[in-house]
């Protein structure tokens, strides 16, 4: 019995095994100091440009970052090469706004379809129980769910057919699903749900979770896409490390091995198709939130094809890589390039800034990272505590035989 | 013989209107080493896909343990008790050998920890590199890897696809005292092989293979002096 305990610590409890139990908590206080920070920055310090810049472009990289994981759930750890993304998004930014959109708005949101066929709206419906902000707080997180769900009975629909394909054809074929959702969206006859090609908008964004005290706003909106954005990914990283996870890992490895171990292909190829398609949904919900209006005709391919240099970028087969390259493709794009296109730089006139020329520098930076880092940012490694623990100890370990050996040799 | 795990009747197996195995009848007597021999395109692969559920046989029955298997998924079959090693080893590269491990115990939902431990006292090796990507391993290790992770899912029967294939003869033999010492522990070995050598050595009952049809059997030792196997696929 005690030798058998003995045999099971030998197995499960490695080195390996703690240095990732501090790394979580290290993990933990890093997140939890970086939301104090985020939340003083926002509300206690006087707007600056610098601040008025960083915290939108934040937002949005929290966003792409949780598009580009699950992104990556799909391509890089279950090998599925599918282009759906931005057809996913959309159904979740529709799903999303449609059920949040309050009924006093209906009228002028829908205003050429007779105020809408469906007459209510989630956030205010429990805004009457809650309160106001808690209600758009609640409510919004529910119309997420909600978002996903959809995203994810699409895929679910779509799946049957399209998961037998291999490759490129998988490809091809959920390019031309996004397409035709877009197209779909669109469609005048469903106008009454859709808004038809015209604008969805007044549906509960960020801004309506701030609570106001006295003469102060707090803002609490603010934080919300990054706590949506930090659980999913979260629960995506719990399922890559799950037993699934290693499924799904060995499905990209090897087709043929994997089945022959008794893996059902097709139910987890589905699995990682629905998930990821649920967490895209829930990433167009988000997008949806942040731009405050959302039209089926910006759905385009080209943001699919965004968010796979992104993944590409950052490393196919990295969540970490993932989200750092969503960060920092999302500050080179929107803040940090944007003076290319201005004209000048410091007031001195330069000939070749004029607009798109950010565009331009743009595709030579990715050029370069995409020849001199085939890999991406990140390869198929992850950046955490854990892995930083573990090279320390490795370090002073090394150090530490380094030491007794010369000792031994004076 | 009324003792058979696996019974094989007048299996046939086509690959797109080509005929790969064309009914053959064969039984795998519980506790013992069987091996098919032959040559490249003899089928011998299709056979083994076909036990597994690989591929779906065009008729021909497969009977393990009393219960008909044709044409189940390989989910199914796995789980009843029979494995298959893939040829060309397919271990998984990205993944660590730990995980390689625990995919072979995929559909097990109790403790791992004693197999583990079995598995590693069998090779050694696999413990060492227990946080090493599976593709950082030699051949020979990978080989290990690819017959420890079959293991994973306690099988009754195992089936082995060319394990010598691409090893240096010292690897060979190696793998082959493996065989025996997993077959010692009561696993039934069904193994394929074009080193006839070394199967027919290690086999208690051996089957030749040619153009999708058994043409001779008998125990290892028979096979292994008969004149027509000598020629055929002993280089003698």
């Amino acid at each position: 019995m005690m030798n058998k305990t003995m045999q099971k610590e030998r197995v499960l409890r490695t080195p390996d095994e703690i240095a990732k139990r501090q790394g979580m908590w290290l993990t933990i206080v890093a997140l939890v100091a970086l939301y104090v920070l985020l939340f003083a920055l926002d509300n206690f310090l006087k707007p600056s440009k610098f601040t008025l810049m960083l915290i939108p472009v934040l937002k949005k990289g929290a966003i792409y970052s949780l598009l580009c994981v699950s992104m990556n759930l799909l391509n890089g750890f279950t090998g599925l090469f599918s282009l759906g993304q931005a057809g996913f998004m959309l159904i979740g930014a529709y799903a999303y706004s449609i059920f949040s959109i309050p009924v006093a708005q209906h009228a002028s949101v829908y205003q050429y379809f007779d105020g809408g066929a469906i007459q209510f709206s989630i956030p205010e419906a429990l805004g009457g129980v809650l309160g106001v902000n808690a209600g758009s707080f609640f409510g919004a997180i529910i119309c997420i769910i909600i978002a996903g769900l959809a995203a994810a009975v699409f895929a679910a629909l779509i799946g049957i057919p399209v998961l037998r394909l291999k490759s490129d054809y998988l490809a091809i074929a959920t390019l031309g699903f996004a397409e035709i959702i877009r197209a779909f969206f669109q469609w005048d006859s469903l106008g009454a749900i859709t808004n038809g090609s015209n604008l969805l908008r007044k549906y509960t964004a960020f801004n309506d979770m701030n609570i106001q005290i006295g003469a102060k706003v707090l803002k609490f909106g603010t934080i919300f896409p990054f706590l949506i954005v930090m659980i999913s990914i979260l629960i995506i990283v719990l399922l890559i490390n799950s037993s699934y996870g290693r499924a799904f890992k060995a499905i990209r490895d090897d087709e043929v091995a994997a089945e022959a171990m008794g893996i059902n292909l097709f139910k987890h190829k589905m699995l990682s198709f629905v998930i990821s398609s649920f967490f895209a949904g829930v990433g167009g919900a988000l997008l949806a939130m942040f731009q405050t209006t959302v039209q089926a005709s910006a759905f385009m391919s080209a943001m699919t094809y965004e968010i796979l240099l992104i993944v590409v970028i950052g490393g196919i087969g990295s969540v970490s890589g993932s989200c750092i390259a969503a960060f920092l493709y999302i500050a080179c794009s929107e803040w940090w390039l944007r003076f290319l296109d201005s004209g000048s730089v410091a007031g001195i006139q330069v000939p070749f800034f004029r607009d798109g020329f950010r565009k331009v520098v743009f595709s030579v930076v990715i050029m370069i990272i995409v020849l001199f880092f085939s890999q991406g940012i990140m390869g198929n490694k992850e950046l955490s505590f854990a892995g930083l623990i573990r090279k320390i100890k490795a370090k002073k370990a090394a150090k530490a035989v380094k030491a007794t050996a010369g000792g031994a040799a004076k | 013989m009324s003792d058979a795990i696996l019974k094989i009747n007048d299996l046939k197996v086509n690959y797109g209107g080509i005929e790969a195995v064309k009914g053959i009848s064969f039984d795998v007597p519980k506790g013992e080493i069987i091996t098919l021999i032959g040559a490249n395109g003899a089928g011998k692969s299709s056979t083994l896909r076909a036990i597994a559920g690989l591929v779906k046989p065009a008729s021909g029955s497969i009977v393990f343990n009393g219960e008909d298997i044709t044409a189940k998924d390989p989910t199914a079959i796995v789980t009843k008790g029979i494995t298959l090693v893939p040829e060309g080893r397919k271990i998984f590269p990205d993944l660590t050998v730990l995980e390689n491990l625990r995919i072979g115990a995929y559909l097990r939902n109790d403790d791992l920890t004693d197999d583990l431990n079995w598995v590693y006292d069998l090779f050694p090796r696999l413990k060492e590199r227990s946080w090493q990507a599976g593709g950082t391993l030699s051949g020979g290790e990978q080989q290990m890897l690819a017959v420890g992770r079959a293991l994973m899912s306690r099988p009754k029967v195992i089936m082995m696809d060319e394990p010598s294939l691409g090893l240096a003869p010292i690897i060979v033999r190696g793998i082959f005292d493996i065989i025996k010492e997993i077959n010692k522990q009561g696993v039934t070995v069904l193994l394929i092989e074009q080193n006839a050598n070394m199967a027919l050595k290690t086999a208690d009952l051996g089957y030749v293979m040619e153009t999708g049809r058994i043409t001779m059997s008998g125990s290892g030792a028979e096979l292994l002096s008969d004149e027509q196997v000598k020629k055929a696929y002993l280089g003698a």
